[in-house]
């Protein structure tokens, strides 16, 4: 089956299936994302929507279609290496290194990018590489947690670590960033600070996919809303189409005010 | 090199290297200052040095370690067999052989991580251990273990000049290593050991091992590829180990298999969580210290015992020395076992945290009320 990917798509998930045993998880996905955008998928529990991310990050292969990354296939690629080729991902559960400092775990992802996947660095110290922490403390400073650099990252509150896991991310520069509900648990002041945060990264040219429950979030950030339901996009297109389009409203929004 | 290393680092290494050095001064009023026992604190001190590299950085815990300890034994007893006497080659040789088990067995083994990975750690240590004992024995001598002959080849030697007389002993550029010497050549080298492993620790190949320990997952979504690196810390570690088990040929010229036994790793492992897992001191103090009892305890017998309880009126006496003798001589494993025990339930990090407890209470007494008025100002997020 010939793929056509439009211009400026970064990001093409083409006809996938996920089938876990004789559940159909996803069935003819098929997604664009154009560069530089924030795409956001939504809907309901169970919809599909972190077996899709799943899928992109290469932790579950899909049983039928294809993922294409700027003119590159994903599939059957190992996790460092789609990293590798900039995308960079957010979890639901924060996943940070709990027993570094603050600032360690920064920099950690700053020496993937600067020195690739494998590289034995045995000459410098840590503490010599000022480039490397200089930019590190920066992040810290966009992320609002410089004042905890030398702390244990395994002691932050939720919200902090889900902070700290942004500014992991976002020091890779990476082309694509996957969100994976980067609010879920947090406070209405600190969900409304991290959409600052990732309405400044927006202007940066970055481009982000994002699932979210929380609609506050979802309407201030994207560009164009894609909606899951049992597996399937029902509906695709711009945030005030799809707060209009009936199918949505049905299926997911439930007729509540958004 | 020395530019990139903070003041702290300088401080730490030059303080370690003069308690290595005056070791011999140091441990006479512990009635440990005799050259063969402090050549195994620092051959120990290398092995779990080099243990704690894979263990203390990458959270990878072997069971089988003692393997490359016996294959650098026996490595560095065949370069004196065949090749020279002089210990160089025979370290270098060691370090090499150590290396491609290393290589072998690590890249094995690293397909699984945690319980597995010990498991098939274990499983090769005990093959190898087997082909010592039995299956190679024209190589390893079996039961009886390896030594030196008068009638060795020694080819690299006869190059130069003609064998001497009397029993052939491993030396340095025609140096005794016996005695003092040898100490000194093991210091040297327990030295380099801890340099390296300070340096691996600080350097940013040292946190990308950290970071696998800490969460692999990240570190893969991050963009390592983490394989490589816990090969290499596995092959660093198996050739320290190697290098240990030579130096122990080196001093004491008879390679044998029990030195592979799972017993041999499981006392690398103690050593280590004994003094402390990941700390660059603690492994050398828990070797040092399991050393030390180990000399110590397993030289009490009957007697020693009467005349250390001799206070005591008779029958009470005769209960206290049946009791404690279970502890001593060939049964000090069980004291080794309850101070494990203690340690481990009450102290996860060792000695180094009992010392980190002692220090900050010490620091808690001195500035007491600064600390808890800083405390207060900077309010809890």
């Amino acid at each position: 089956m010939e793929m056509q990917t439009r211009e400026n798509v970064v990001l093409h998930v083409a006809d996938v299936q996920k089938n876990f045993g004789g559940l159909r998880a996803l069935s003819d996905v098929d997604l664009q994302v154009e560069e530089g955008k924030t795409h956001a998928i939504i809907g309901p529990n169970g919809a599909g929507k972190s077996t899709l991310l799943n899928v992109i990050i290469g932790r579950i292969p899909p049983s039928s279609g294809a993922v294409i990354f700027d003119g590159t296939i994903l599939t059957g690629k190992a996790p460092h290496e789609i990293n590798q080729l900039g995308i960079s991902r957010v979890f639901q559960t924060p996943e940070i290194f709990a027993d570094l400092s603050v600032l360690q775990n920064v920099m950690t992802p700053a020496f993937a990018r600067r020195d690739g996947a494998f590289k034995i660095n045995m000459l410098r110290s840590v503490e010599s590489e000022k480039g490397i922490r200089e930019e590190a403390e920066h992040m810290l400073e966009d992320v609002g947690l410089i004042h905890l650099r030398e702390a244990h990252a395994g002691a932050l509150s939720r919200g902090d670590k889900r902070r700290l896991e942004l500014g992991m991310c976002l020091i890779q520069k990476p082309r694509l960033l996957l969100l994976d509900e980067p609010t879920a648990g947090m406070s209405r002041h600190d969900t409304n600070t991290t959409i600052e945060l990732l309405k400044k990264i927006k202007s940066r040219g970055m481009t982000k996919v994002i699932i979210e429950h929380d609609m506050h979030v979802v309407f201030s950030l994207a560009d164009k809303i894609s909606v899951l339901a049992q597996g399937r996009i029902i509906a695709s297109g711009l945030p005030q189409e799809i707060k209009e389009d009936p199918r949505v409203q049905e299926a997911y929004l439930g007729g509540a005010e958004v | 090199m020395t530019s990139s290393m903070s003041r702290n680092d300088i401080i730490l290494f030059a303080g370690f290297a003069a308690v290595v050095l005056l070791l011999p001064i140091l441990a006479t009023p512990f009635g440990a200052a005799y050259p063969d026992l402090l050549q195994r604190f620092m051959i120990f001190g290398i092995f779990a040095i080099g243990f704690n590299i894979l263990f203390g950085l990458t959270g990878y815990l072997s069971f089988g370690h003692a393997a490359f300890f016996g294959v650098g034994s026996y490595a560095a007893m065949w370069s004196f067999k065949l090749l020279s006497l002089n210990a160089v080659p025979a370290l270098l040789f060691a370090l090499i052989v150590s290396g491609i088990f290393a290589l072998a067995i690590g890249y094995v083994s690293l397909r699984r991580s945690g319980i597995y990975f010990s498991i098939l750690t274990l499983a090769f240590a005990q093959m190898c251990y087997n082909l010592a004992y039995s299956v190679l024995t024209p190589i390893t001598n079996g039961e009886t273990g390896l030594r030196m002959a008068m009638s060795d080849p020694r080819y690299l030697d006869r190059m130069f000049f003609d064998a001497a007389p009397g029993m052939p002993v491993p030396s340095l550029f025609g140096m005794s290593l016996g005695g003092w010497n040898g100490f000194y050549f093991s210091a040297f080298f327990l030295l380099a050991t801890f340099f390296l492993a300070m340096r691996i620790s600080n350097s940013p190949f040292g946190l990308m091992l950290k970071g696998i320990k800490s969460n692999q997952n990240r570190m893969n979504y991050t963009g390592f590829n983490t394989r490589p690196y816990t090969l290499s810390a596995f092959v660093i570690s198996g050739m320290l180990a190697g290098l240990a088990g030579a130096l122990l040929v080196v001093t004491d010229p008879l390679a044998g298999a029990e030195r592979m036994r799972w017993t041999a790793s499981g006392e690398v492992v103690l050593m280590t969580i004994l003094g402390g897992v990941g700390t660059l001191v603690g492994p050398v103090l828990g070797a040092w210290i399991i050393k030390y009892f180990e000399n110590i305890f397993s030289s009490f017998n009957a007697n020693v015992l009467n005349s250390f309880y001799s206070f005591l009126p008779d029958g009470v006496r005769e209960v206290a020395v049946t009791i404690s003798s279970k502890f001593v001589g060939e049964g000090w494993h069980l004291s080794l076992g309850l101070v494990f025990v203690l340690i481990v339930v009450f102290l996860p990090g060792g000695i180094m945290e009992g010392a980190r407890r002692i220090a900050a209470w010490f620091g808690r007494m001195g500035n007491g009320s600064k600390r808890a008025s800083e405390a207060r100002a900077q309010p809890a997020e």
